[in-house]
């Protein structure tokens, strides 16, 4: 029983200490962001590897996630005789949850684990180090950089996402089941708040941008530098990100949706 | 005699509980090439991490050109950095950069020089090194050697007063190994800086540098010219000199009796 405890207690201990890492890195990172700014060809070469090449992920999976939505959603709302409303459902589905939270775990999944890999074989390199001894803040040069290239590139992608999504439901919905066009989009236009329901959304996303481009970017530099420890990081990065997502939207939706 | 730009005083360093460095003194006078050799794991990197302040002796004074290291703040000792050039063990190049931009990369980040002066004293060091023709490669495209003698090219673009050089000699064939000693010699001397080189590679220390000290268990316990080492009688200099398996420094780790062992006694 004590043995139990004392783990207990050492896990805690543990992260506590973690967090307050996690903290300190994120206020590091922000300290050095004017000079990601001023520099601003690093922040950009970041976007597009984090953004650019993430494009094809999620416009396959948003396609592919708004033909689901067009069909299940048709097959419910036909029973009540409101296959009309499909447009709204798709809609409200893909900018509230499912673009964001989606787009964030794909998007985890893709370029987060990159980034870990990336700072973490610079790290087994001695490449940081050296950056170090340069008298060059690697924090500065390759963490900041990368971390505003995902916060920046996470709103766009979950927004491309639902585009992608929506496009899919109505391809579905409209041209192949042929439920009515004119009526697939204004009642989506009647039912879409841009404030309640879009803006909200472009919200989440950026939080989750913020929580998977900090967690990748740590666990790159914190990571054990040999090709075990990356590989570790790597895994934690995706389980990390994946689990903030999915809690962080709980939080955010009780907070946005109450529909009180 | 002017005083040594790098001094170390009774330092002592331990990771955690695990002591490195016991108690350590020695000098980098100026001018001079310096060797620190001693076995694997006995803590000679450690101790150019301290005189470049990655790391903080748990007591004693590191010296550098006049600065206690460790009293500095991040931007003073920044600043000491720009006048150090460290070489990495296998280089530390800059993997998503050419050869051309990883040597323009302390200039380009410590200078506002203009693209084309830049340009030139690229040239200039990759010249220096014999690879002014592998401006355009990638780091993947380098050997051992070519990648050792790029990152020595960058470790000197801002003209350091002090060189330090982890391990230069590891993993390389007897060409290239002459080749980067040679450089590291001529490179001091054109420079006017200092260098330290950590190494276990006796013999061709032996032929470019000033004065050598030898480390084990954390403590300096020889120390010397080439030609009084090459000379000594220390069992230790002299196990290490003539790479003999057996002597102050075991063959055998630690361990029960063999005859016991083998009839069956504790493991």
């Amino acid at each position: 029983m004590g043995g139990v405890l004392r783990k207990l207690g050492s896990m805690a201990i543990d992260g506590v200490w973690q967090l307050g890492f996690i903290a300190r890195f994120f206020w590091l990172i922000l300290r050095y962001s004017g000079q990601s700014f001023t520099r601003l060809h690093l922040t950009l070469r970041e976007l597009y590897f984090s953004g650019v090449m993430s494009l094809l992920i999620i416009l396959v999976s948003g396609l592919f996630v708004g033909l689901v939505l067009g069909l299940q959603g048709y097959e419910t709302l036909q029973r009540y005789g409101a296959s009309d409303s499909l447009g709204t459902l798709v809609a409200l589905s893909l900018v509230r949850e499912l673009g964001p939270v989606v787009a964030g775990l794909l998007f985890a999944s893709r370029a987060g684990s990159a980034v870990t890999a990336e700072i973490g074989l610079m790290k087994v390199t001695e490449q940081l180090k050296a950056m170090d001894m340069m008298a060059v803040s690697p924090i500065a040069r390759v963490v900041a950089p990368r971390f505003w290239g995902g916060v920046i590139s996470m709103p766009l992608l979950a927004a491309l996402f639902s585009a992608m999504g929506v496009f899919g439901g109505w391809l579905i919905g409209v041209v192949f089941i042929g439920v009515d066009n004119g009526a697939f989009w204004s009642q989506m236009q009647a039912a879409v708040d841009f404030r309640y329901d879009v803006l909200n959304g472009v919200i989440k996303s950026a939080v989750f941008g913020v929580a998977v481009a900090l967690i990748a970017v740590f666990e790159g530099y914190d990571c054990v530098p040999t090709a075990e420890g990356v590989s570790r990081a790597i895994t934690r990065t995706v389980v990390s990100s994946a689990l903030a997502i999915l809690a962080i939207d709980f939080v955010m939706t009780s907070f946005m949706f109450r529909g009180l | 005699m002017s005083e040594p730009l790098v001094r170390l005083d009774n330092v002592r360093f331990a990771y955690g509980e695990r002591t490195i460095l016991r108690d350590i003194s020695l000098t980098i006078p100026r001018g001079k090439v310096v060797a620190i050799m001693g076995g694997s794991g006995c803590g000679k990197t450690t101790l150019l991490r301290l005189i470049g302040g990655q790391e903080h002796a748990v007591s004693g004074q590191v010296t550098v050109d006049g600065q206690d290291v460790a009293g500095l703040n991040r931007a003073d000792l920044y600043a000491l950095r720009r006048r150090m050039g460290m070489l990495f063990q296998f280089g530390a190049l800059f993997t998503d950069m050419t050869v051309f931009d990883n040597v323009a990369f302390p200039l380009r980040e410590h200078t506002d020089l203009p693209p084309e002066l830049i340009n030139d004293l690229v040239m200039m060091k990759l010249h220096a090194v014999g690879l002014r023709g592998a401006a355009k490669l990638m780091p993947g495209e380098l050997s051992g050697g070519m990648a050792r003698r790029v990152a020595l090219a960058r470790t000197i673009a801002l003209d350091p007063m002090l060189l330090m050089y982890d391990e230069p000699f590891t993993g390389l064939d007897p060409i290239s190994l002459g080749v980067i000693g040679q450089l590291i010699r001529r490179l001091n001397n054109a420079l006017g800086a200092s260098s330290v080189i950590v190494t276990h590679d006796i013999q061709e220390s032996l032929l470019i540098v000033d004065y050598i000290y030898f480390i084990s268990e954390g403590r300096v316990v020889a120390e010397g010219t080439p030609d009084e080492i090459r000379n000594t009688t220390d069992p230790f200099v002299y196990q290490f000199v003539h790479a003999e398996a057996d002597g102050p420094v075991p063959f055998h780790y630690p361990a029960d009796d063999y005859a016991t062992a083998l009839t069956g006694g504790p493991a």
